[in-house]
């Protein structure tokens, strides 16, 4: 095995797996703000892949350029989901909350395949079709570029929480929800200010991985379950977590599909999901039950 | 009188935090003991690591002259242990009558017997009107009834009441003091409760121990208790009313 | 006899009677409602009775389908003798998982992502087991449409209906023992309050195993009967996440932890889907998954507005129990 072609396919899998931890930062916020687990994440991660498709179709719009109404219009849409339709549900027990996100996920895959089919669509960009050269290494343009607005937004994301007085009140309702609400927070609109963000980060890794894979509807619930692998492995709540995780699983997908066979890559992904939850320490398990 | 259950120099720590330090008491049989003291205390610690819910990081528990430190709760209640919350937890979704049942089941050996017995107790703890109710539309004491019913259904040698007077009106503390009292004198049921309603302890209890700060200040007869210098100045302040 | 059996036995008496008068058609829907009313009371064991969350019930469906075809299609072994292997595989599976969950305090959604990545695991294991067919699928062969051959499952349409019906109808039989019994007590109090449950003497380890075992084992079964209805076997459909979340239909939308909320969220659920997309291809508009966003809607008005199902208010209108 040539080294350099190893070292080429971790640096993809590093790549990919920064546009993974984008998508997984998205769920990583919600979840560990709000407590929803957000089932759908995936699909909404699909349907802002084709919705670059669309306005690439309808007017070549290079989805660099996209990413900015795309994720616009999803964090209006989160915004929308959480205060409409989950928040009612935040006394309601934990089962229901998830049941109600596996059929908005159920509804969302199946509204793309009626609407878009079966097939597989893609955005052909000319001037992502060159690699770089670095020295003997050879990096993937879209990859490249994908990873960087991937790490750009994580970084803004970063900025927000730590930085503004939102953010730090959002932080502040996921440290302690009542105490919150004591100091006369606005819980309800920060939860879904937060559902916004973290679906306005979804669609972002989505304009970006349609530069890296053909999509397709049942992409969604894959990408579900990815999202969940990555903020399981990297540590529940940790924003940073959920880059790295993303970052190994990326890796660990390239390495898996290079010494066993490709399609047997996700098996190590839910391996190691199992392997994660089961050995998790007690602490980060002691959530509102 | 003998000792039903004994601690010996019992600790357990939270992440660094101590909440009970080296606590050595003995609650004898047959009669009613109090355990008090302020908020943080280590009370209710003391009453998990009992049931089996933490394990002491140290020390010996002996019930009925049996070690039961490190047992799981549901063998400590299959050793004669029964307990109530201080949070009331009951099964919601069904009824007065199946929350006891459940309770019996430990002990009877048949639905049918079980439901005999869980009868017999909601009519000693005045719920027998109730039992086809919701637990879910039960009233705060109505709910703590049903909560000391659920723990005396599976025939404990020791009940252990966590707090079971909060939230009550005078009357209705009144009418849980007179159900223990009675179940104490008919039944020779011995009880160990935590309790801030002095007026509870005082009409109970015929021992009382002081816990601060996870150590044992105090231990006695209520009155010697109260008069206890450490205990007034921790707890109870100079002007106490009993 | 009670106004429930009553109501019972003329429900079955209509079923028993349905073969006769029902068209090819109809008869293959009929079929599919009692799948999924089977299915679901195996799910519901689990977690309308003793509250623990699978979402990887496709798993237990799989296995056993592929050990019964496996036998069949190579050794030539009935469905007799397969579903014994079947049971014995999904048991051992249910109980592994059970008891990597139990031991490790693994509960609520946690569990179901665990029950789910167990379920894709195998999933994509099984797209790599070229004994059993492959990502190509394994056949079996169609033969005899016309005898009733119950050892090995093969005959007409209406056979397959009546073994439905029965496993369907001993499946309730089971459920309402179960329930009534000490096992339907503890598991509901472990569903309610499972430190309560601890407080008073119940082992819910031990009991929270007994359901996923008896939840598995039933739907073992139910993947037995799949092998041998629809003939072929595809890694990629049995052991999909939408395979999961067919079963849990039903029992959701009829009433979690009832009797017969399973048995009626399936007919209600199969019968609206079915016409719905009847009357969408009557005005031309084929698509696939039109049937699946149905679900999906009708998951969610229940999920929203009806957390406990239709049965519940059903039953109490009928002056039934449970």
């Amino acid at each position: 095995m040539d080294p350099v072609n190893v070292v080429n396919l971790v640096l993809a899998g590093v790549l990919t797996g920064l546009v993974y931890g984008l998508m997984a930062l998205g769920l990583s916020v919600i979840f560990g703000v709000v407590r929803v687990v957000n089932f759908a994440h995936g699909e909404m991660m699909t349907i802002a892949m084709y919705a670059a498709v669309v306005l690439f179709a309808a007017f070549k719009l290079d989805p660099f350029l996209a990413v900015l109404p795309i994720a616009a219009a999803f964090f209006l849409l989160g915004y929308a989901l959480q205060a409409g339709l989950i928040n009612p549900f935040i006394t309601r027990p934990e089962h229901s909350q998830f049941m109600l996100l596996v059929a908005v996920a159920l509804i969302m895959v199946n509204a793309l395949l009626v609407g878009f089919g079966p097939d597989a669509r893609s955005v052909q960009l000319d001037y992502l079709l060159e690699s770089i050269e670095v020295g003997p290494l050879l990096l993937d343009r879209g990859k490249l570029f994908a990873a960087l607005v991937a790490c750009g937004t994580a970084a803004l994301l970063f900025a927000f929480f730590k930085l503004t007085p939102t953010g730090k009140a959002i932080r502040a309702c996921a440290d302690n929800y009542l105490g919150a609400k004591v100091v006369g927070l606005n819980v309800k609109h920060l939860y879904a200010l937060t559902f916004g963000l973290g679906s306005a980060c979804v669609a972002v890794a989505g304009c970006m991985m349609v530069l890296l894979v053909d999509v397709t509807p049942n992409l969604g619930p894959a990408y579900t379950l990815l999202a969940f692998v990555i903020v399981i492995v990297g540590g529940l709540g940790s924003m940073a977590g959920a880059l790295l995780g993303g970052v190994l699983i990326g890796v660990s997908e390239a390495l898996a599909g290079l010494l066993i066979t490709p399609s047997a890559k996700s098996m190590f992904s839910f391996g190691l999901l199992i392997l994660v939850l089961l050995l998790r320490p007690q602490g980060l398990l002691g959530r509102k039950t | 009188m003998s000792a039903l259950l004994e601690l010996r120099g019992i600790s357990k720590s939270f992440r660094g935090l101590r909440a009970v330090s080296d606590a050595s008491f003995e609650v004898p049989k047959g009669a009613i003991s109090a355990l008090i003291g302020p908020n943080g205390a280590g009370k209710t610690t003391c009453f998990n690591v009992i049931a089996g819910v933490y394990k002491p990081d140290s020390g010996s528990i002996h019930f009925d002259g049996v070690p039961i430190q490190g047992l799981r709760p549901d063998q400590v209640c299959g050793a004669g242990i029964g307990r109530t919350f201080q949070i009331v937890k009951p099964f919601a979704g069904l009824t007065v009558l199946e929350n006891v049942v459940v309770g019996a089941l430990k002990r009877e050996p048949s639905v049918s017997a079980a439901e005999k017995r869980a009868a017999e107790i909601m009519e000693k703890l005045g719920l027998g009107s109730k039992r086809g109710q919701p637990a879910s539309s039960l009233t705060l004491p109505d709910r703590k009834r049903l909560e000391v019913a659920r723990a005396l259904a599976t025939r404990p040698k020791l009940l252990l009441l966590d707090e079971v007077m909060a939230g009550l009106r005078p009357t209705e503390c009144d009418q849980m003091v007179e159900v223990f009292r009675e179940i104490n004198r008919a039944e020779g049921l011995t009880i160990l409760l935590i309790e801030h309603v002095m007026r509870a302890v005082m009409a109970l209890a015929q021992r009382v121990i002081v816990l601060n700060h996870g150590e044992i200040i105090a231990r006695g007869t209520p009155v010697e208790v109260v008069r206890d210098p450490a205990v007034l100045e921790c707890y109870l302040g100079e002007e106490a009313e009993v | 006899m009670t106004r429930a059996h009553a109501l019972l036995a003329t429900l079955l008496a209509l079923l028993v009677a349905f073969p006769a008068a029902a068209s090819p058609y109809a008869l293959s829907v009929a079929t599919l409602i009692l799948f999924f009313a089977f299915a679901g009371q195996a799910w519901n064991v689990m977690m309308g009775f003793a509250g623990q969350l699978s979402l990887g019930h496709s798993l237990y469906v799989g296995v056993g389908a592929y050990a019964a075809a496996g036998l069949y299609f190579h050794f030539g072994i009935g469905a007799w003798a397969g579903v014994f292997l079947a049971i014995a595989a999904c048991v051992l599976l249910g109980a592994a998982i059970g008891f990597l969950a139990f031991r490790f305090g693994i509960s609520g959604v946690y569990f179901a992502l665990l029950t789910i990545a167990f379920a894709e695991f195998t999933r994509i294991g099984f797209d790599h087991i070229q004994w059993l067919g492959g990502p190509g699928g394994l056949f079996i062969k169609v033969e005899h449409r016309t005898g009733w051959d119950l050892l090995n499952l093969r005959g007409a349409p209406a056979m397959f209906y009546y073994v439905m019906l029965g496993l369907t109808c001993a499946a309730f039989a089971l459920c309402a023992w179960l329930l009534r019994s000490r096992a339907g007590y503890y598991w509901q109090a472990i569903r309610e309050n499972e430190e309560a449950a601890q407080a008073l003497g119940i082992n819910t380890f031990r009991w929270k195993m007994l359901a996923v075992v008896i939840s598995s084992a039933m739907t073992a079964v139910a993947g037995v009967f799949f092998a041998f209805y629809y003939n072929n076997l595809f890694p990629e459909q049995i052991f999909h996440i939408s395979r999961s979340i067919e079963i849990i239909l039903g029992p959701i939308i009829g009433g979690l932890g009832t009797l017969f909320g399973p048995i009626l969220g399936a007919a209600v659920l199969t019968i609206l889907a079915d016409g719905i997309t009847e009357l969408l291809a009557a005005l031309g508009w084929e698509f696939p998954g039109v049937k699946q966003v149905f679900y999906g809607l009708v998951l969610l008005i229940v999920v929203m507005f009806l957390p406990h199902g239709i049965w519940p208010t059903l039953a109490r209108k009928l002056g039934v129990g449970k």
